[in-house]
């Protein structure tokens, strides 16, 4: 029968199956940070266990640090007291349990999702696992990766196995080039616009296409990281030449060992006939820039189109496009053009690798952050990425033009650290999430990509960058 | 069993989509507890005032407008929505703060898959219902304050004397909220079954194992 790459990896790694309950799948890799870890630790304790494989466990802090840390950091340097807590929190956890942690003055450290495939933990075929929603990044190198919550990392680490039930099998195809000006993230905001938040829920979305053949493992991690605003806890491409590249760049295993993995990295793909339950066909190359206008990541639109107004939607999302419309403070506004931004944020899991930084980078270059701006940041996504960026000179063109260059973690994608918004500020942001309050309390934000942040830090609005 | 029957007022939430993120906000996530959350549910909406973790409902400015401030929903036990209910974030802080509050179920059209799950291992029960059914219950729900009785043995909502609703959902998830049963504990029952998987896969795929960088 011929399969799909999300079938093989399932068949690949089960150790038990009963279809009238859940299946028990083996885990290969387990991310673990300071936010979702602590009570599943407990749990180990209260139970007297150990973690069943100890090298199959790699652990950040990144959602609660502060981004301005300078040189020298230590955890107890954090001046929020419930985070401290929770960052020292995961160093006696992994100092008690034996697990292998890049902890806050690593100079590896970062957004765990960032950080895990450059260092070469992410490999291709892997099960991996974190409890975190946007770990379904890791499927851009034909893993299958999904977020849990705190009970399965618990399981996870007690177990090394996760009780689960089989997706369904979605096949999305991206073909043609891009525009000028539009990158992965148009191309990701775009289906969830056209497919809905819960357009993908109860699927596994294997990414394909010439588009996907062609785009690098930084725009492929950015679409696979989005999967799950989608509705799609796992997303997924297959593995090709440009996914070995990487791996081979990336990781330190040895010559030998990387050909015979190889060897069977190969096969991870679908089957030609292989069997989806949904498949969609979308051409890249009539995507424009996209831009978030509302409270989920579907209500996005061109980034000169208008606003959903009354006149134009229908009874069933009246309620919801009203709201939404009310918390972002769109009442008088027409089209995104209209508005003004008061803070700029560049970084996230979705949108602070090399590649997102280079292309902000292009667009600032010789020019300086709008008077309008209150405040523009660039946070890389690792301890490896700013320094690459460094390299690069990067770090200069951010500074000359007036933006903040800080110290790696999650930063503004979520009000759990010292970067977020006021109330009402607006924020061009290329994060994942524009849900009430994600960035702070009743901030606003309107997600979009990394060269349409870096334009309207220098305009102060959003503008078209085909024009720039 | 008394854990197989839930019967409780009904809390309606009108709108698509309620994400994790307003279930309970990130700024509560710092807790490094399972329990306690209660105060926090729905945070951004239940008050007026920003909060902090070491604030008690009764430390805030109560939006009075909103559903869960307002008698007799301050105690629901069941909360009706509509689609894609619990999607975004994985944080299961979001069912501890719904369990916490006194939610026992939540009825909608659809959930999030990872909030789903999450709700099987903290005895909170996510009900599926067609779209139809959804109206229909919120027609019944909205004119005035109604309890539901849930009968998770027969797997039906008695919504009046009249009026019946069967739902589906897995045995063995059900089985775990009926019987409270810890997934580890199930799991390592068949302890031998993963140790002789780990052992072939440590043959077949060898660097999956002891990497490091």
């Amino acid at each position: 029968m011929p399969l799909s790459l999300y079938d093989k990896l399932w068949d690949e790694h089960l150790v038990q199956t009963d279809d009238s309950t859940e299946s028990l799948i083996y885990i290969d890799r387990h991310y673990l940070h300071e936010v979702t870890s602590p009570q599943a630790f407990e749990g180990l304790r209260h139970k007297q266990l150990k973690p069943w494989r100890l090298d199959a466990n790699v652990a950040t802090p990144d959602h609660n640090v502060p981004t301005n840390r300078g040189n020298k950091f230590y955890a107890e340097s954090i001046e929020d007291e419930v985070s401290k807590i929770q960052v020292v929190e995961l160093d006696k956890n992994c100092n008690d349990f034996d697990i292998h942690q890049f902890d806050i003055n690593s100079h590896k450290q970062g957004i765990v999702h960032v950080m895990g495939p450059e260092l070469g933990y992410t490999l291709p075929g892997m099960t991996i696992v974190c409890g975190d929603s946007h770990t379904s990044t890791h499927g851009a190198f034909g893993c299958l990766a999904m977020g849990i919550g705190t009970s399965e990392v618990e399981h996870v680490l007690a177990t090394q196995c996760l009780k689960t039930t089989k997706l369904k099998n979605m096949q999305i195809n991206f073909n043609g080039q891009l525009q000028r000006g539009v990158a992965s993230k148009d191309v990701v905001l775009h289906l969830i616009k056209l497919i809905g938040t819960a357009g993908g829920t109860g699927h596994a979305i294997e990414f394909s296409g010439s588009y996907i053949s062609s785009a690098s493992m930084e725009s492929r991690m950015t679409i696979c990281n989005m999967a799950i605003e989608a509705g799609a806890k796992v997303g997924l491409i297959a593995v090709d030449a440009t996914t070995l590249d990487y791996v081979k760049k990336h990781s330190n295993l040895s010559d030998n060992v990387f050909n015979e993995a190889a060897d069977y990295w190969q096969t991870l793909k679908s089957d030609d006939e292989a069997n989806f339950d949904k498949t969609i066909t979308i051409d890249v190359s009539e995507i424009k820039p996209q831009v978030t206008w509302g409270t989920s990541p579907e209500m996005t639109i061109d980034f000169d189109a208008e606003i959903p107004s009354k006149e134009y939607i229908d009874d069933k999302n009246r309620e919801n496009v009203l709201l939404a419309k009310a918390y972002m403070g769109l009442e008088e506004s027409k089209t995104l053009q209209d508005l003004s931004f008061d803070r700029i944020f560049i970084g996230s899991c979705t949108n602070s690798r090399i590649e997102d930084l280079r292309d902000a980078a292009s667009v600032v270059k010789g020019k300086k952050v709008s008077k309008d701006i209150t405040e523009a940041i660039v946070v890389p996504g690792s301890g490896m990425v700013k320094a690459q960026a460094e390299e690069e000179g990067l770090d200069a063109i951010f500074l000359e033009a007036g933006f903040l260059w800080r110290d790696p973690g999650c930063s503004m994608c979520l009000g759990m650290n010292p970067d977020q918004l006021k109330p009402y500020e607006r924020c061009a942001s290329t994060s994942n999430r524009n849900f009430e309050g994600r960035q702070g309390n009743l901030g606003r934000t309107h997600l979009m990509s990394p060269v349409m942040a870096a334009l309207t830090a220098v305009n102060g609005k959003i503008t078209d960058p085909s024009s720039s | 069993m008394s854990s197989s029957i839930i019967t409780g007022i009904v809390a309606t939430f009108d709108r698509d989509n309620i994400d994790t993120d307003q279930i309970i906000p990130t700024e509560y996530l710092k807790s490094i507890k399972k329990f306690g959350f209660g105060d926090f549910l729905f945070d951004g909406w239940r008050y007026l005032d920003g909060g902090r973790l070491d604030m008690t409902a009764d430390d805030r400015l109560k939006n009075n407008d909103f559903i869960l401030n307002k008698k007799p929903f301050n105690n629901s036990e069941i909360l009706l929505t509509r689609d894609n209910f619990g999607c975004g974030s994985s944080r299961e802080h979001a069912v501890w703060a719904l369990r916490d509050f006194g939610f026992k179920a939540v009825i909608a059209s659809s959930f999030g898959d990872i909030f789903y799950n999450n709700c099987f291992k903290n005895s909170v029960l996510p009900i599926k219902l067609s779209k139809e059914e959804i109206n229909h219950l919120f027609e019944i729900a909205c004119s005035s304050p109604v309890s539901f009785v849930i009968d998770l043995s027969k797997k039906e909502i008695k919504v009046d004397n009249d009026l019946c609703y069967l739902f589906d959902v897995k045995d063995s998830l059900l089985d775990r909220i009926i019987n409270n049963l810890d997934d580890v504990d199930i799991t390592l029952k068949d302890k031998h079954l993963i140790e002789a998987f780990e052992k072939a896969r440590r043959n077949h795929r060898p660097w999956l194992f002891g990497y490091s960088n």
